[in-house]
């Protein structure tokens, strides 16, 4: 067989490649999604204090650090078994609001927008925040660095730094906000729901206004039925920072809801020597490999996997969006990849209605914001939802608090089988009997991946997008053909 | 008027969290300006040139390369080379590639028993034939390869010479400026300076009010709620503070948090660990042996604490293998 | 059998106290094993914990810190503070790291103890030879063993 390797994609923490396995006809036999790196944050905690892990595992992530922060502290309320003072807990979700508004905003101008602003198949060098910036003005490119900015103002304003801030302490938060920050904060909430509905409004006139977009996210190629999973409130309305987690069926139906420390008895890690990432799965359905359905444990943790396991949004403006949303695809469950990314946009809405929300909660500059820890440390597990997935942090510490164990599964790997599916997908849909493979085409195998908004994705900077090749070899193993992103 | 021609830049991640990247970001409108000043020719992260393209550059291609992220598979070490080669200035941005960093913990430990943990031990894995991965697996189509995983982090300096050092996890936006500002003004400093940063310590940042210090106990910071006002050191609280590179602002104790040391040592300072160490031994306050020992014996996490960004820059570089 | 390991052993020792007590036991002719490489310092209190773990980098198989008798000796009346406020510290470092405790000797001998010098070096010396080579560096060339 001939193998094509797209060698780097990015991906986590670094890198991923994608290696392409063409038959004797030219179809593809497989293609595998390939993670090449490992760092073991499970081990090196080991022997660390509890309560410094809000300080280390963000660095699992430079770009969703506030998630492994929250899930890290909260782990940390329950290993400690204190209670959080009702002040702190909305402070604690305030902050994280903001960084969804900054995070998800960040991926959808500069990362996938430019697909559809400028098009999956515009020349390289315009596909990206410089070419969307041509395409839509200067002023709407203002429009985006301001509105991620202000987002991250707040993050600073709490945190400290803006990347890796420090704002969650086991039993509260580091510091109650004063009556200005509070007034800052809410005047920063408004302009952030407006943005957000810009934003969506801008979703629907670029992307479903155009009928090649509509066409390409209904596509039997970026369509894969799984389990969806998502955090819920006592309402079973999509909530990021708590809740229970729950897990419904590619029919929509609720397939399991569970407490975070309950996460044991439903998800399992499987593992293959090709790849440093592990496959979660369910582990009551089983791991069938990498196969979609529902009789394979195979589930998705995204955006849209919240929304397809909720059954509501907790704020007026972006209910009114979901409801839209369902009713454009044709009812719940919606399986279409693409459409990760209207239900992206409509959590930025939610997020900025709940942080306008919060700014005016009355309770939101009382000063108590932390209780000290007095019993014995022993284990806790904390779940937040990251932007990428459902985030849990599992700690197991010695009576003075040092961690003997620790487990962690993280946003995206909860995605890694449906996106190297979706990729696989991708690339056998696309690429047919040996025909002439353009960059384009490379593209929207690019755009399997990206909708899932791995990290890889995100951490990526404001001009380009991402490098591939394909290297095509034939079958005495001379290469043939290269392409590349010009 | 001619065109002044553009700075040819690169930017690449190594066994970094992409937090740098976010860093860079984080300069919002003046990203603006870097792209009107600069050209980037190889950007994984973001642009699409391939390795093969810096592998076809001719050497000292680039003008200058910002490398983030430590050194931990042998891809890593692998491009730390390829970019040495093609690029006049190197510089090792951020903290995983000046010092190591958090990934730099792992020298706590060595590859097997991180593989063990992560693939065979934690409780959601489910794994019976005891699965780990390999540098080459040959599945039903073919041949599939990872990188190596190595038993120690290093740092870029480690496996290569290093022009400039940005310290931070990550840099403060403005410092980056700062320290783009004096590329493309051609106001570098001598090699091997570290730029981005202050030549004094965080504590000169630092708003919090510092009269004497002398300690009778250290508390975890869960444990006390501190004054906002007043040195944390002075509390009791370990702060990395006394031992770390300034220019970040201080903006960890601005919000009640201790500085943890994301800047690294101050100047003159070769290991940042055992200076944080001698920092805090200072201010502990003791009339005999029993005593001193019963105030340290609080802080029990000695390499965790002293060590936490900068260990495979350390002395030692990394614990006895085979210690675990 | 054949090679004995002969440790290699750093001591750092203040000149008021410690140094005077490895003098005279030189003078007396009391006899020590050659194994022991001495550091004069002014004071204990000099010794940042750097000098240790320099010490271990460099190849040294034990490191040995002592001064003057806490509280009254130091002749800079509280250095040698410094020094207890350091050294458990240091222990607990080197045995996070790996370096046994028993590598590790810190402690304090008067200008009059010239014999308990030259103890320590034997007693310490075999302790060491028991332990075999620390051989800090070998294991930094390893990349994946």
């Amino acid at each position: 067989m001939r193998k094509i390797s797209i060698d780097p994609i990015t991906r986590l923490e670094g890198h991923g490649k994608i290696d392409i396995f063409l038959d004797d006809e030219g179809n593809v036999a497989n293609a595998y999604l390939i993670i090449p790196e490992l760092r073991g944050f499970e081990k090196f905690v080991e022997g660390r204090p509890v309560e410094e892990l809000p300080d280390i595992t963000p660095r699992i992530c430079g770009v969703c650090p506030e998630a492994h922060h929250m899930a890290s502290v909260k782990a940390c309320d329950a290993v400690y078994h204190v209670e959080v003072p009702p002040t702190a807990k909305k402070l604690r979700e305030l902050f994280y609001l903001a960084f969804y508004v900054a995070d998800h905003t960040t991926h959808f101008y500069i990362l996938a927008g430019p697909d559809f602003v400028v098009g999956p198949d515009a020349p390289p060098a315009e596909r990206n925040i410089l070419g969307l910036i041509h395409k839509v003005g200067v002023e709407v490119g203002g429009k985006v660095i301001r509105a991620r900015g202000m987002a991250m103002d707040i993050i600073g304003m709490l945190g400290g730094r803006r990347v890796h801030p420090l704002f969650g302490v086991p039993g509260g938060v580091g510091k109650a906000i004063t009556e200005e920050e509070r007034a800052q904060i809410e005047a920063i909430a408004r302009e952030e729901v407006e943005f957000a509905l810009f934003t969506l409004d801008l979703f629907r006139k670029i992307v479903l206004g155009n009928s090649a977009y509509r066409d390409m996210i209904l596509s039997d190629i970026f369509t894969l039925p799984t389990y969806y999973m998502g955090l819920v409130d006592e309402q079973n309305r999509v909530n990021f920072y708590d809740g229970m987690v729950r897990v419904v069926d590619p029919e929509g139906k609720e397939f399991v809801k569970y407490a975070p420390h309950e996460y044991i008895e439903v998800i399992a890690e499987h593992v293959e020597p090709w790849s440093y990432l592990k496959f979660p799965f369910l582990k009551k359905v089983g791991w069938k490999g990498l196969v979609a359905g529902k009789d394979s444990g195979v589930y998705q943790a995204t955006p849209l996997s919240r929304l397809n396991a909720a059954d509501g949004m907790a704020t007026p403006r972006a209910q009114e969006a979901y409801e839209e949303f369902y009713a454009t695809l044709g009812g719940k469950p919606v399986h279409h990849t693409l459409a990760i990314h209207w239900a992206r946009v409509i959590e930025i809405l939610y997020a900025a209605e709940r942080l306008l929300e919060l700014s005016t909660d009355p309770e939101i500059t009382n000063p108590h914001v932390r209780n000290i820890p007095t019993a014995k440390p022993d284990e806790g597990v904390g779940i937040v939802e990251a932007p990428r997935g459902t985030l849990t942090h599992h700690y197991i510490t010695d009576e003075r608090g040092l961690v003997v164990k620790c487990n962690l599964i993280v946003g995206t790997t909860n995605n890694y089988a449906p996106i190297a599916m979706s990729v696989r997908q991708a690339a056998q849909g696309l690429i047919r009997k040996g025909q002439v493979i353009t960059e384009g085409l490379l593209n929207r195998i690019e755009m399997a991946f990206r909708a899932y908004d791995p990290c890889f994705g995100c951490a990526t900077h404001a001009v380009g997008q991402m490098p591939l090749e394909v290297r095509i070899y034939d079958a005495d193993g001379s290469l043939t053909q290269v392409i590349s992103r010009a | 008027m001619a065109k002044k021609s553009k700075l040819k830049l690169g930017l690449y991640w190594a066994a970094s969290c992409g937090g740098c990247e976010i860093a860079v970001v984080e300069l919002r409108e003046k990203i603006l300006l870097l792209d009107e000043a600069a050209d980037i020719l190889f950007w994984p992260v973001a642009m699409d040139f391939k390795v093969k393209d810096v592998e076809a550059m001719p050497d000292g291609h680039m003008d200058v390369c910002l490398f983030n992220g430590a050194i931990r598979t042998s891809e890593n070490e692998e491009m730390a080379h390829l970019l040495r080669r093609k690029s006049k200035v190197l510089v090792a941005f951020g903290s995983c590639a000046y010092e190591g960093c958090i990934p730099g913990l792992a020298n706590l430990f060595d590859k097997d028993s991180i593989l063990r943990r992560v693939y065979l031990e934690v409780p959601t894995v489910d794994n019976p034939r005891g699965v780990l991965p390999q540098p080459a697996t040959h599945l039903p189509e073919g041949e599939v390869e990872i990188p190596r995983l190595y038993n120690t982090v290093k740092t870029l300096g480690q496996v290569t010479d290093v022009d400039y050092f940005v310290p931070g996890c990550p840099p403060q936006p403005h410092q980056i400026w700062a320290a783009v500002e004096a590329i493309l003004g051609g106001k570098l400093p001598p090699k091997g300076s570290v730029v981005g940063a202050n030549e004094k310590t965080v504590c000169d940042e630092c708003k919090r009010l510092r009269e004497e210090k002398r300690i009778k106990k250290f508390y975890r910071y869960h444990e006390i709620i501190p004054d906002p006002e007043h040195c944390l050191l002075e509390q009791g609280i370990v702060c990395a503070g006394p031992a770390t590179r300034g220019g970040c602002g201080a903006l960890c104790p601005q919000v009640n948090q201790p500085c943890r040391g994301c800047y690294g040592p101050p100047p003159n300072v070769m290991d940042q660990g055992a200076a944080l160490l001698s920092a805090v031994a200072s201010v502990v306050d003791a009339n005999s042996e029993e005593e001193a020992a019963r105030i340290v014996g609080d802080i029990l996490d000695p390499a965790g604490t002293f060590y936490r960004f900068g260990l495979p820059a350390s002395t030692l570089h990394r614990a006895r293998l085979g210690n675990r | 059998m054949a090679g004995t390991f002969e440790p290699r052993i750093i001591a750092f020792v203040c000149n008021w106290c410690t140094y005077t007590a490895a003098d005279n036991a030189g003078v007396s002719r009391l006899e020590q094993p050659p194994n022991v490489d001495v550091i004069r310092v002014m004071c204990s209190g000099r010794i940042e914990p750097a000098f240790i773990l320099k010490a271990f980098a460099m190849g040294a198989d034990g490191v040995i810190v002592s001064g003057c008798h806490p509280p009254g000796d130091c002749y800079y009346t509280n250095g040698n503070y410094k020094t207890f406020r350091r050294m458990p510290l240091v222990e607990r470092l080197l045995e996070q790291f790996g370096i046994e405790k028993e590598r590790f000797h810190w402690g304090w001998i008067s200008g009059a103890e010239a014999i308990k010098w030259a103890q320590l070096t034997h007693e310490f010396t075999e302790r060491v030879r028991a332990l075999g080579p620390l051989n800090w560096s070998r294991q930094l060339e390893s990349k994946e063993d």
